[in-house]
């Protein structure tokens, strides 16, 4: 149904701690047709770490992963929300800086001048593909899921950069989801900071970040949190029942990538498998709201 | 505090990050904004005030510049457009481009362990990241039930993710050494 194809960016999360995101990922790809070829031999864009000790590996690093798009040609798909933003600095740097630009071609031997365009898969599936399309491949409604939307920092900020229709208050997580028959809670918190970065070394700090956020959702009167990065995730799922011990709150909330949900509703083959490698489970509230025909594996 | 003045730090954090931390007339949205404002010992729009005079020593020993958490949220908001995640970045290099003992020990000690991973493997691998994070913080009893648990989940994975061109990879390392100093 779409002519769509990408080099596509997994990232180092979507084969490792987040495989279930990058499989998704792909599984929802292919469904939609929308075309991906994986960028050859590509390395990790330096993360937080990179841009918070050393400004030019910060840009070289990526830039080595736009010297190769460049090779190829074709538009650039990234799901992870801090490689996409890794990714969109670098590349406005380059270009826009030309003595910048000689300095990371010396560093990684090769043209990093990539002029496509850099995309979140968020932002293609809601403006390419469509909502309304979306709907069309929806096999099962995922009617009875509480949900809010969790953008996180990455997607919406920088401003430049944001991929989202906004930057305090986006919504097309929202709209995606509401397609697919969630019932979209609002709340104040969707693009509060999970402090991702500070998970193992500033533990007892985000502890009370991961708290507040729970906090706020169950209010919102959700039952799970959505959202589209690896980094959130990973953080809210694994400092998310230390913050139990530490605030006696009943903290127990799935937290879903929207590609997980999105396969769900499609009835892509290997979604069980995917929601199988949550630190939280989210079976119990799967089969409470009645979409647990699913087998665990 | 003894405190040694560096006249020319708005300058020189200008030449680093292009940020002109002059502009800021301490609105404090920046502080309202920050979800990390809570555990910092000096708050964004204080760090602003002392980059003004010249500071140096309080502002590159302080907690503030490790805690940050590069959200952005306070550069989103700043009304003089100020990028001031993108000046503590600067303030941050700048302190290990002097030696200065980051004020958050595990901090520094876990970007040198992510870093020293892409180093050696092109990409970012857990079993490394956490291995080496832990022995050099020496904090190796932290999180070990989680850590089984994420192997049990296979969230956790003992084959390697590496970069076939690892000498690409050195290459940039090496290229990049010590920064963007002028």
């Amino acid at each position: 149904m779409s002519d769509i194809s990408f080099s596509y960016f997994p990232g180092c999360s979507q084969s490792g701690s987040a495989e279930e995101f990058g499989l998704s990922t792909v599984a929802v790809c292919r469904a939609l047709g929308i075309e991906l070829s994986e960028l050859p031999d590509w390395n990790c864009c330096g993360a937080s770490s990179a841009h918070m000790t050393n400004d030019l590996l910060a840009v070289s690093l990526p830039g080595r992963d736009l010297a190769i798009a460049n090779r190829l040609g074709h538009d650039l798909l990234v799901v992870c929300a801090a490689c996409y933003s890794r990714m969109k600095v670098a590349q406005s740097r380059i270009l826009g800086d030309e003595a910048l630009a000689k300095k990371v071609e010396t560093a990684v031997g090769g043209d990093p001048r990539f002029r496509g365009q850099i995309r979140h898969l968020l932002d293609v599936l809601v403006n390419d593909v469509g909502v309304g399309s979306i709907m069309k491949w929806r096999r099962l409604k995922l009617a009875g899921l509480k949900a809010v939307p969790y953008y996180g920092c990455l997607l919406v900020r920088p401003p430049e950069f944001c991929c989202c229709d906004s930057v305090e208050n986006p919504t097309d997580m929202d709209r995606l989801l509401e397609s697919l028959g969630v019932e979209v809670r609002s709340w104040s918190y969707k693009t509060d900071c999970c402090g991702g970065s500070l998970s193992l070394s500033r533990t007892d700090i985000v502890e009370k970040m991961v708290n507040g956020i729970f906090t706020r959702a169950i209010e919102a009167g959700a039952d799970c949190i959505v959202a589209a990065c690896p980094m959130c995730v990973g953080n809210l799922e694994m400092r998310q029942k230390p913050a139990y011990f530490s605030f006696k709150l009943i903290h127990r909330m799935p937290v879903f990538y929207f590609t997980e949900l999105l396969g769900l509703a499609m009835d892509l083959p290997g979604v069980e498998k995917w929601l199988g490698s949550h630190l939280i489970d989210p079976f119990p509230l799967l089969s409470d709201v009645g979409l647990a025909q699913l087998e665990r594996t | 505090m003894i405190n040694a003045l560096n006249r020319n730090l708005e300058a020189d954090l200008e030449g680093r990050t292009g940020q002109k931390v002059r502009l800021c007339y301490q609105c404090k949205k920046c502080s309202a904004g920050c979800p990390v404002a809570f555990a910092m010992d000096l708050l964004p729009h204080e760090v602003m005030k002392m980059a003004q005079y010249g500071q140096e020593t309080r502002l590159l020993k302080s907690s503030t510049i490790w805690l940050c958490a590069s959200c952005e949220t306070c550069s989103t908001r700043c009304p003089n457009e100020i990028d001031i995640a993108g000046a503590m970045d600067g303030l941050r290099q700048m302190a290990i481009a002097k030696g200065v003992e980051p004020a958050e020990r595990e901090i520094g000690v876990f970007h040198r362990s992510f870093l020293d991973g892409i180093r050696l493997a092109g990409k970012t691998n857990e079993p490394a990241l956490i291995g080496e994070y832990k022995a050099m913080s020496r904090r190796l009893f932290n999180d070990l039930g989680l850590g089984a648990v994420m192997f049990v989940k296979r969230k956790i994975k003992l084959k390697p993710r590496m970069v076939r061109d690892r000498k690409a990879v050195r290459r940039v390392f090496r290229e990049t050494e010590g920064g963007a100093k002028e």
